[in-house]
């Protein structure tokens, strides 16, 4: 009789956890679609050709976002050159190749920290060291450096976990077979794990892309007509955009939502879906990617 | 569709090639170092950089806005938001051509600019006026002296002044709800000094938002709650809030007799003492460059039209030309001694003697 029950309150007990836990998925859920829904009612009849292709202006109905979304887009571009590389090269030797005594457990703990560090912090460290003492400037290569420092933990740790799925027999079958740990890395490891590393680097990405503390702290701009210089032209050299000062989406729409006039304020909610969108179309790019890598993978 | 399909499909074995990551991380590796060895600086010479307060930003947007598109987009002008404080540590640097400030400049930025050898000029360019809002519940109420907002918002008030009762005995029995700039805007600055008799000398226990819309929300939502606020947020939200007549006391013009705030009475210096200038400085060195020669006149030529725009109240016609001719005289420096003035109409401070 007691065994009876007792299946039945642990069948109980099963039932009640999908519950909850479906609850919690549909309150995560009917939050961002409230969120994009409310955005959508307020910005949506604001977004046309014009309003992607202009510049901010005082009158809220001239008023565009390309400098924004340009910035934005440049900015994250030079983020992931620098923190996809650095991030997922870290987690390898962490994973890989560092032994495990005192030195390696003390950089673990360290990157844990990091990633617990408010944005600001970084935003101040960056403001000293890239602007002033590298003389990087006001612009988008600090930013991206910025962004960069601040997504790295994140790309480390997922790079880290997804390595540690793979099982041990396939690096001991390739390291029989007389490959060299590179090799064992390179045409195994790293392929098999790519699909949980670009989740990281879809998440660190979002992250930076919506940050605007660390930007404000490094000199990044609220009014600016112009676009960086173009690489491809003839009168500057390839490398000049990034030294170029910018603003990005969020500083756009923070300014617009802090204006007094609320044709301002349409104008942030628009702001905010094409930011949202942005962040979609890059998060569909790597889920693509992940999609064309998982399909190859056969054990 | 399927043609679609197939595009994507090589699109994603050439996306899956590049990440073979045999190439790719070695790849981005070099080109990360590339980029940050080519860390050789290109300096562009047209671009006129300004920063500062917030309250100024929308005027020296405007006037940026239509400078370049009068130049044809030749002159690049950018303005930033670093608050008055945070503006004034670049420009006192080196870094900006042109301050935008709420306030004048402070006794210690002064310091800091002399050391830098930075020379300025100064000159005001709009008025910014605060108004007292209350909820509009709050039927029974409609002036307030400057001595009881003192006993409101003053230092030693905190944690002991919580009731409408306690600052005057006709008042009912309603909980005191206040909502003020934060401590590091040039508003506050201006408020306490106004108020209390001490610039940043403030009780701290009160709602403070960087946000003006914030505190018009919040003082929108309870009775008993009062702010101070910019006059554009209380225009732009005159159904939501109720603002109250000041007494300006002994030192007003008006004396004992209640203002409600406009542009009238803020130009005409009897909405007193909470109405100022607000200020642009310029680097005297980026001023021998012509295009930050063309740029300030523009700005002053037009400031009228343009601070009207922005639905800013402006300084009387005269003023931009006075001021334009100071700047093209070469006075250089501060009519203020480091703090602000309370209460000082324009005209006067034109013609005061300015010194470093």
């Amino acid at each position: 009789m007691i065994e009876v029950s007792n299946l039945t309150i642990r069948k109980w007990i099963d039932f009640l956890f999908q519950i909850v836990g479906l609850l919690i998925l549909f309150l995560a859920l009917v939050t961002l679609l409230s969120l994009i829904l409310d955005l959508s009612t307020k910005g949506l009849h604001r977004i046309d050709w014009a309003f992607m292709t202009h510049f901010p202006s005082r009158f809220p109905e001239r008023a565009g976002i390309l400098s924004a979304w340009v910035g934005s887009l440049l900015v994250i571009l030079l983020t992931s050159f620098f923190v996809i590389p650095l991030g997922i090269a870290a987690g390898i030797y962490l994973e890989e190749y560092a032994p495990k005594n005192f030195f390696s457990t003390f950089i673990e703990l360290n990157i844990v920290n990091l990633a617990g560090i408010p944005s600001i912090t970084f935003g101040l460290m960056a403001l000293g060291f890239f602007v002033y003492t590298l003389n990087f400037g006001q612009s988008i290569l600090t930013a991206g450096l910025t962004l960069s420092l601040l997504v790295l933990p994140i790309i480390i740790v997922t790079t880290r976990e997804a390595i540690r799925t793979i099982p041990q027999t396939i690096r001991e079958a390739a390291f029989g077979l007389g490959a060299s740990r590179w090799q064992v890395i390179q045409h195994h490891v790293l392929p098999y794990s790519s699909g949980g590393i670009l989740t990281g680097v879809i998440i660190a990405l979002s992250r930076a892309i919506g940050e605007t503390a660390p930007l404000i702290t490094i000199g990044a701009l609220t009014f600016i007509a112009f676009l960086p210089p173009n690489p491809l032209g003839t009168d500057q050299n390839f490398y000049d955009w990034i030294f170029s000062p910018f603003t990005v989406l969020p500083i756009q729409m923070f300014n617009w939502v802090s204006r007094p006039q609320s044709e301002f304020h349409v104008n942030a909610a628009a702001t905010g879906l094409i930011l949202l969108l942005l962040t979609l179309v890059l998060n569909a790019v790597a889920i693509f990617i992940r999609f064309r890598f998982r399909r190859r993978i056969k054990w | 569709m399927k043609k679609n399909f197939v595009i994507a499909h090589r699109l994603g074995s050439y996306f899956g090639e590049i990440l073979d990551l045999q190439i790719f991380i070695p790849s981005l590796f070099a080109f990360a170092l590339l980029l940050v060895s080519s860390a050789a600086f290109s300096a562009l010479p047209t671009m006129i950089k300004i920063d500062g307060s917030s309250t100024v930003f929308p005027i020296s947007e405007a006037a940026a806005e239509d400078f370049q598109a009068q130049k044809d987009n030749k002159v690049k002008v950018t303005v930033g938001i670093s608050g008055t404080g945070g503006g004034f540590k670049k420009f006192c640097r080196n870094e900006t051509d042109i301050q935008n400030a709420s306030r004048p400049i402070l006794g210690m930025e002064l310091k800091d600019c002399k050391a830098a050898n930075v020379k300025f000029f100064e000159t005001p360019i709009a008025y910014d006026a605060m108004v007292i809002v209350v909820n509009p519940k709050t039927k029974w109420i409609s002036e307030i002296t400057i001595d009881e907002l003192k006993v409101m918002w003053e230092a030693s008030a905190q944690g002991k002044i919580q009731n409408w009762n306690q600052i005057n005995p006709k008042y009912p029995d309603v909980p005191l709800k206040l909502f003020g700039a934060g401590a590091d805007s040039g508003t506050f600055d201006y408020f306490t000094e106004a108020i209390v008799g001490k610039a940043k000398s403030s009780r701290g226990d009160y709602t403070a938002s960087e946000d003006d819309n914030t505190l018009v929300s919040g003082v929108s939502r309870q009775e008993g709650s009062l702010g101070f606020i910019p006059l554009s947020y209380y225009e732009e939200n005159k159904d939501k809030l109720k603002a109250l007549a000041v007494v300006g006391g002994p030192n007003s013009p008006m004396k004992t007799k209640a203002i409600l705030p406009s542009a009238q009475t803020v130009i005409d210096g009897s909405y007193y003492p909470l109405s100022r200038p607000i200020f642009i400085y310029i680097n005297q060195n980026a001023y021998s460059r012509v295009e930050v020669k063309d740029f300030v006149s523009f700005y002053l030529k037009n400031g009228l039209r343009l601070v009207k725009q922005v639905k800013y109240i402006p300084l009387p016609e005269k003023s931009y030309e006075i001021g334009l001719k100071n700047v093209q005289a070469g006075k250089v420096g501060t009519v203020f001694d480091g703090h602000s003035a309370i209460g000082l109409k324009v005209e006067d401070l034109l013609k005061k003697e300015s010194k470093l």
